[in-house]
């Protein structure tokens, strides 16, 4: 690469001999070699490990294939079986019901917290440190320790519940509350989306509130009429990440429950999983992972569709 | 003049009660988010026999580093799984760096047929769930006989990463474009200009992506649960689920283990805050 980079440019002098027309034509192929030869690595990568797969991930949904005997052709086989499919459909409800329940708690944590923590001070800043903390702790680690607090007999928060006179549920081990406990450990990991928020409080220009202030709103009502406008292109943001993330949850399913008790934590892509690396139906599992795929570009457009009724965007922006 | 004041007295009032309120929310929802991280240092000093205590204690008493010892042991290889990750995550945070940079001078700085539009299929590729090409470049790595070696998760970092690229191109865009002229008057190349003047002038945008990428590699479960299969190949997150599997966990032992194993990213997030805190306000990306 180095050579190669030190040769064209040195090509790229100007000699006497050629005419100009020419020498302007050949600087620009130069320029455009150049180009190509910094973007490379990404480009690369980009045809081997993402355009070639896109494209044979269709193909293989059509097949029948187990990764030791060839492969067989079947058709739209794999899709028809994946509709009449019970686990199929349970993975579904199971991760769509995990999505709405998590989401919106997540999300309204993540903007009190920001609410909470917008002032410049040197207590704010550790108060952001400590609610980002959980974000950069990795996700087996956090599945783990989560176990341990939702241990029904020795765990930590059936002992705190036990305070109250609470008797706490099984929690991982019940069919019941197993997403709910998830959804809680959920609620420990949204810094990130915090720090989104915070951003997006800082640049909401200060005469606005001055103008409310004026008008003699209140706290809540100027957070209602102006913040919250304001804040909508970002919060729509971390929705489209958050619906993203949760259609994509694994990690909690594989380390906390293996999907279990009775399927009630069977997300989409942990039966993805099973059905690909576990029992190696790769056709099947790439018919699985197209309709993701297409599941997640519908819900994204249509978030897209109805952002234009809540989502304010300013003039000129 | 006497309901001003009254007003302003009203105010004050309601600021200080404010205050108060918030404070005291934040005291208690920080206490929140620190307690599980308590439980998991303490219980790592706990023995087993501690460990399940009703009601259970909050400090370690006598204070026990069995546990830690478990992993240095045979039994668990969790020294090894650490040395194994070290090595994985130094290849790819280079990898990272080298070709994110490079890629990256090429959508800020260079002029060349296409860059709009492969810079939109960049951004593009980021909204692609993974699932989607997850199983044929598993297909890919097997017919290459890369299947429990580190290859599939380092040689892939080699060819860029768009959230890494994406940063690097936003900030090398307000590095002033005199510096680069007056270069390359003076006939510099491309490379150079981007070693010798892009590389010293972006410290914080490529500490921001150096971070990133450590955490994302040491962090990352599904690579090395895809590519590795020998125990004695296992990263800290796959060992870590493997060991917290077991039938009759040990408490203490596992929560050493995932002590240690958020230990270098909590580190490195207290070090350097302000780092992380840029890269995810840019591109809304977790750690």
């Amino acid at each position: 690469m180095g050579v190669s980079e030190t040769t064209v440019s040195k090509v790229s002098q100007p000699s006497v001999a050629v005419p100009k027309r020419l020498r302007i034509k050949r600087r620009r192929l130069l320029a455009n070699l150049e180009g190509y030869l910094f973007a490379a690595p990404w480009l690369l990568g980009f045809f081997i490990f993402t355009v070639g797969p896109f494209f044979s991930s269709i193909w293989y949904s059509l097949n029948q294939w187990d990764m030791v005997t060839s492969m067989k052709f079947v058709g739209f086989q794999n899709y028809v079986r994946l509709l009449q499919n019970d686990i199929f459909w349970k993975s579904v409800q199971v991760t769509a019901t995990y999505a709405v329940m998590s989401l919106p708690a997540a999300l309204t944590l993540a903007m009190i917290l920001a609410l909470l923590v917008n002032k410049q001070n040197p207590i704010m800043m550790f108060f952001r440190g400590v609610f980002f903390v959980p974000a950069v702790t990795s996700g087996v680690a956090v599945a783990v320790l989560w176990r341990w607090l939702f241990n029904p007999e020795f765990g930590l928060i059936n002992y705190m519940l036990s305070w109250f006179g609470i008797q706490g549920p099984m929690w991982l081990a019940s069919e019941h509350w197993a997403l709910p406990a998830m959804t809680i450990m959920v609620l420990w990991s949204v810094g990130a989306t915090m720090l989104i928020y915070l951003a997006g409080l800082q640049s909401v220009p200060q005469h606005l509130y001055e103008a409310a202030e004026i008008d003699g709103a209140s706290g809540f009502q100027s957070f209602w009429r102006v913040t919250l406008p304001m804040m909508s292109p970002t919060i729509f943001y971390t929705l489209i990440l958050g619906v993203l993330g949760a259609f994509q949850a694994f990690t909690q399913a594989y380390v906390m429950t293996r999907g279990g008790p009775n399927f009630a934590t069977y997300f989409y892509v942990y039966n993805l999983y099973e059905e690909a690396f576990v029992k190696f139906r790769m056709g099947y599992a790439s018919a699985l992972a197209w309709v993701l795929f297409m599941a997640v570009l519908i819900m994204t457009l249509i978030q897209f569709k109805v952002a234009g009724r809540w989502v304010y965007y300013e003039a000129g922006e | 003049m006497n309901l001003g004041l009254q007003a302003s007295q009203q105010k004050l009032l309601r600021t200080s009660v404010q205050g108060i309120l918030r404070y005291g929310v934040l005291i208690v929802l920080g206490t929140l988010f620190i307690v599980p991280f308590y439980w998991m240092v303490i219980t790592s000093f706990k023995t087993p026999g501690q460990a399940y205590l009703f009601p259970p204690t909050w400090i370690p008493n006598p204070i026990s580093i069995d546990a830690y010892r478990l992993l240095w042991g045979t039994t668990i290889p969790f020294n090894l799984f650490i040395r194994n990750t070290i090595f994985i995550v130094i290849f790819s945070v280079i990898g990272n760096l080298l070709s994110s940079t490079l890629v990256a001078f090429a959508f800020a700085r260079l002029t060349w047929w296409g860059r709009n539009f492969w810079f939109i299929v960049l951004l593009a590729t980021l909204m692609l769930p993974y699932q989607v090409i997850m199983i044929p470049v598993y297909v890919i790595f097997r017919q290459l006989g890369w299947l429990d070696t580190y290859l599939p998760l380092i040689v892939p970092t080699f060819l860029g990463n768009a959230f890494y690229i994406f940063l690097i191109r936003q900030f090398f865009l307000t590095i002033p474009k005199d510096l680069e002229d007056a270069a390359r008057v003076d006939g510099a190349s491309s490379l150079h200009i981007l070693w010798r003047i892009f590389v010293p002038n972006s410290m914080p945008v490529l500490l921001t992506v150096m971070l990133f990428a450590f955490v994302a590699s040491w962090n990352d479960f599904f690579g090395p649960l895809l590519y590795l299969r020998k125990l004695e190949q296992m990263t800290v997150s796959v060992g870590l689920s493997m060991f917290a599997g077991y039938r009759s966990p040990n408490w203490p032992a596992i929560t050493a283990a995932s002590t240690l194993s958020i230990l270098p990213t909590v580190v490195l997030f207290v070090l350097f805050q302000r780092y992380f805190v840029k890269g995810i306000v840019l591109t809304g990306m977790k750690g």
